[in-house]
């Protein structure tokens, strides 16, 4: 008999994958075996290694699912299952579950689930599939419930608009806008508008001047720099309210060709929205890529998804991303591969005779990653590792890897900074040694080829490992003035391309002539300044960005010296990027040649100003630190 | 007026001081019943009161009925829900329709929507007694708000046999009474008036996290009271907390 209680039950059930295609007769028999359990927040609802008999679904309530060391590894709420890859390998808790908020679950008998599992393809495909991109994924994507349907637009304003007068000149906007960091001003009645005074009303909001518009009007048309405000302006101001939704913001930017929307509150200005906001918040197609390479069963197959990735890159380049959210967007995408490869590489070989950890080094371990990159990888193994016993299914692992990696379009490293060289495949202890022993005992030469493996962290294994050597690097080298000074030292081998006049200085011969490598010459000398700052600094970040914001806390570069680097090492990350999506939007090849005479007479500048800080920035690294 | 209302509601609160001593009391009734059904009940006993909450076993029962007074209305729906403080077992949950002995006010019909046509065909309560019993047999019984399910049960029994029934009661809206004093009028008026339970039960459920159901159905009730009792004994109480302390 079907009670309404079980009505109940199996209305919700049917509401949510994988239960939503299942035949009515099917949900019936679930909801009539259902048992329910309440868990307040905070308490434990499955410990490690525990007997497990039934799926867990969550009726109700946040559930964290916890990797065995504690890390946490997904957040589940409403109508989200977990504990079935406990229940199809063997009835013991693999990942421990917490309740973050009070929970009512629905337990589904094992016997019931195994039924299900076996004779609907449809739910067997989203539990395997599902749960290994859910599960494995949380760590990468950090940040779960991004989506554009359920977020209000007042959710992304974080602070107060800025304003100009309409009588103010352009280089006052401009001016502004460079302090706060936006790109876009609202034109009002009154001018800046402080907290003193009352809000700023719909109707006190004249235009909307952005980058473009200076851009596209100050410098083509080759205006005077204290032309009013007013004549540059976009006077047509579409603006959204703050309870709207994020994919209404956007479909409003796409309709009107805008990228900035003032955003209101009963009518009153509270701040503006822009493009990136949204794109940051929801990198839609760098997420599916990811989703994709998890679910390859082969190398081919994820070769297949190469074209994917690059119009992932462009296309979140013509959204507007900033460097930062591109840069990561694209380690995570090389990060995937990597998990990828190496569980395949595990199905082939068999499961690991000891612990691992599988090293991301250099661009990858910090979060900028771009298109055309080396893999620069490396094997950190348990201590319980023994090279005449375990050391050839590493070296096999690793060749398997770094094949699939070259094969998907990074470049085996020229210097061997791969785990395919049993140098970089040892044991923690040895690592350990490396480092203490590049610490303390550095001389510039050696330094300048292992420099990039202070920028390091774990993709794959027991990550724990790679922590152990970031705690490591951080307290040992803020204590080795003579490191430091090393670092420095090589930091400032690379100058930036300007030569007398601040004139660009560019190849004169070959294939890249007139051309300058903004990797080699910009972004790469720029991260080495940062890094040296970092590792004084104690900070455990490997992004250069997050670096700057610890070298600023903890008093090692003043707030404008930092914020100078942060815009000029952005300014030079777009430039690279813009001109890697143009190159594949073309159907060329990406690389890191950058013909200034290319660029516009406003970019031109730009980048002049950035190699200058950048310059600079070197100057100050040879007075702060000096080797012995 | 309002004063003596108060005393009467915090009385409902706190677990009075006379109360029996249920192990023995089942045991004398199994003696003295002089019906068959109700002996057999009995017979099978009750958890002593030291028992932790994790080791009784629970139903939690809710009535739907053609008014708040026992003596004057009577019982249309039955919904129990055998479960402990860790599950609850819907496939063991049991829903009846009886037919009442007073006729069906229109008003009730208004709130559980079972109909006089519905029930036309129900049996009467002493058709499914024994099934009821049997469910009953050996659990502790909770509802929400202690004044409907037991006296009802009592009072119907008394008409059709002569003899009532006598069963411990776990009271979820009592217990909710005693951490939050200052709805007191709200029970007040709750005692007073009408019979809303099920608008009250679904408040408390949502300072707990607890989804929102349909309403007034005797089984959907009595599953939403067993997911209360759950939350208040991890909220408020323990596992380890002996079954004195909440019975009633």
């Amino acid at each position: 008999m079907m009670d309404v209680e079980h009505i109940e039950i199996r209305e919700h059930l049917r509401r949510h994958p994988p239960f939503t295609h299942l035949p009515l007769e099917r949900l019936n028999t679930i909801a009539t075996a259902v048992e329910i359990g309440y868990f307040r927040a905070g308490s434990d609802i499955l410990v490690s290694n525990a007997d497990i008999h039934d799926l867990h679904y969550i009726r109700s309530g946040t559930v964290d699912i916890y990797r065995r060391n504690g890390e946490l590894y997904n957040r589940l709420g409403e109508g989200e299952i977990f504990g079935q890859l406990s229940l199809m390998t063997g009835h013991k808790v693999r990942f421990p579950a917490r309740a973050l908020e009070d929970c009512l679950l629905y337990f589904i008998p094992e016997a019931l689930f195994r039924e299900l599992f076996s004779e609907d393809e449809n739910f067997a495909d989203f539990v395997e599939i599902e749960d290994r991109i859910r599960l494995r994924k949380a760590g990468v994507l950090q940040s779960g419930n991004n989506d554009l349907k359920t977020t209000r637009v007042g959710k992304l304003i974080k602070r107060v608009p800025s304003t100009v007068a309409a009588t103010d000149s352009v280089q006052t906007a401009a001016a502004v806008m460079r302090e706060k960091g936006v790109g876009a001003i609202l034109v009002t009645v009154n001018g800046q508008a402080d907290a003193t005074q009352p809000p700023i009303e719909h109707d006190d909001i004249l235009g909307v001047v952005t980058e473009t518009d200076l851009c596209q009007k100050i410098v083509a048309q080759g205006l005077e720099l204290d032309t009013p405000v007013q004549e540059v302006m976009s006077d047509q101001v579409v603006s959204i309210d703050e309870d709207q939704y994020l994919f209404e913001a956007l479909l409003l930017m796409l309709k009107h060709h805008i990228s900035h929307l003032p955003t209101l509150r009963r009518l009153h200005l509270i701040g503006v929205i822009d493009m990136a906001d949204v794109i940051s918040y929801e990198s839609q197609s760098s997420l599916f890529v990811v989703r994709n390479i998890l679910i390859q069963e082969n190398l081919e197959g994820l070769r297949q998804l190469i074209p994917d990735v690059r119009a992932s890159f462009c296309r979140m380049v013509n959204e507007d991303a900033n460097a930062r959210m591109v840069g990561s967007a694209v380690a995570m995408i090389g990060r995937t591969f990597k998990q990828r490869l190496l569980e395949l590489g595990e199905q082939r070989l068999g499961p690991p005779p000891v612990p691992y950890c599988f090293l991301a080094l250099g661009s990858m371990a910090r979060d900028e990653q771009l298109m055309l990159t080396d893999q620069d990888n490396a094997l950190v193994l348990s201590d319980e590792f023994d090279p005449q016993q375990h050391d050839g299914y590493f070296q096999a692992l690793a060749t398997f890897v770094c094949d699939g990696l070259a094969a998907l379009g990074y470049l085996y490293c020229k210097g061997g900074v791969m785990a395919t060289n049993a140098q970089w495949r040892q044991p923690l202890a040895v690592w350990k040694q490396y480092f203490t022993h590049w610490i303390s005992q550095p001389k510039p030469e050696t330094l300048l080829n292992s420099s990039i493996f202070f920028d390091l962290d774990g993709v794959y294994g027991d990550t724990a490992l790679a922590v152990e050597l970031q705690q490591l690097i951080a307290q040992q080298a803020s204590q080795a003035p003579h490191f430091l000074g090393c670092l420095a030292f090589n930091a400032q081998n690379r100058t930036p391309p300007l030569g007398f006049f601040n004139q660009f200085v560019v190849e004169n011969s070959g294939s890249q002539r007139d051309s300058l490598n903004i990797k080699r010459r910009g972004s790469a000398p720029m991260v080495d300044v940062i890094r040296v700052h970092a590792l004084a600094s104690a900070s455990l970040a490997q992004n250069s960005f997050l670096r700057l914001e610890d070298i600023s806390a903890a008093g090692f570069l003043t707030a404008g010296m930092t914020a100078d680097l942060r815009d000029a090492l952005e300014f030079i990350a777009m430039a690279h990027i813009r001109h890697q999506a143009a190159k594949l939007e073309s159907g060329q090849e990406a690389d890191n040649y950058i013909n200034p005479e290319m660029l516009t007479r406003f970019d031109r500048r730009n980048l002049k100003a950035a190699f200058q800080v950048l310059a600079n920035a070197q100057k100050f690294l040879k007075y702060r630190y000096r080797p012995r | 007026m309002l004063k003596n209302f108060s005393n009467i509601v915090i009385g409902l609160g706190r677990a009075p001081h006379t109360l029996p001593d249920w192990p023995e009391r089942y045991r004398q009734l199994a003696e003295h019943s002089r019906l068959e059904p109700l002996r057999h009940f009995y017979a099978q006993g009750i958890v002593a009161g030291d028992t932790p909450l994790k080791a009784v076993p629970f139903v939690a029962m809710d009535f739907e009925t053609t008014g708040m007074h026992p003596q004057i209305h009577g019982i249309v729906s039955i919904g129990v829900v055998p479960f402990s403080v860790q599950r609850i077992r819907c496939a063991e949950a049991r829903h009846w329709l009886v037919k009442p002995r007073r006729p069906l006010i229109d008003r009730s019909v208004l709130f559980h929507r079972i109909t006089h046509s519905v029930l036309e065909y129900a049996p009467d309560l002493s058709t499914i007694l024994p099934d009821l019993l049997a469910v009953l047999a050996g659990r502790v019984v909770v509802v929400h708000y202690r004044g409907i399910e037991r006296p009802f049960l009592d009072r119907s029994l008394r008409t059709r046999f002569n003899e009532g029934i006598s069963f411990p009661v776990v009271d979820t809206m009592a217990l909710e009474a005693r951490f939050h004093r200052t709805h007191l009028h709200r029970l007040l008026r709750h005692l007073i008036g009408r019979r809303h339970a099920s608008i009250r039960l679904a408040s408390t459920r949502t300072r707990y996290g607890l989804p929102q159901y349909g309403a007034h159905h005797a089984l959907t009730d009595a599953l939403a009271t067993a997911e209360l009792f759950q939350a208040q004994v991890a909220h408020r109480f323990s596992p380890e907390t002996p079954i004195s302390a909440l019975w009633c």
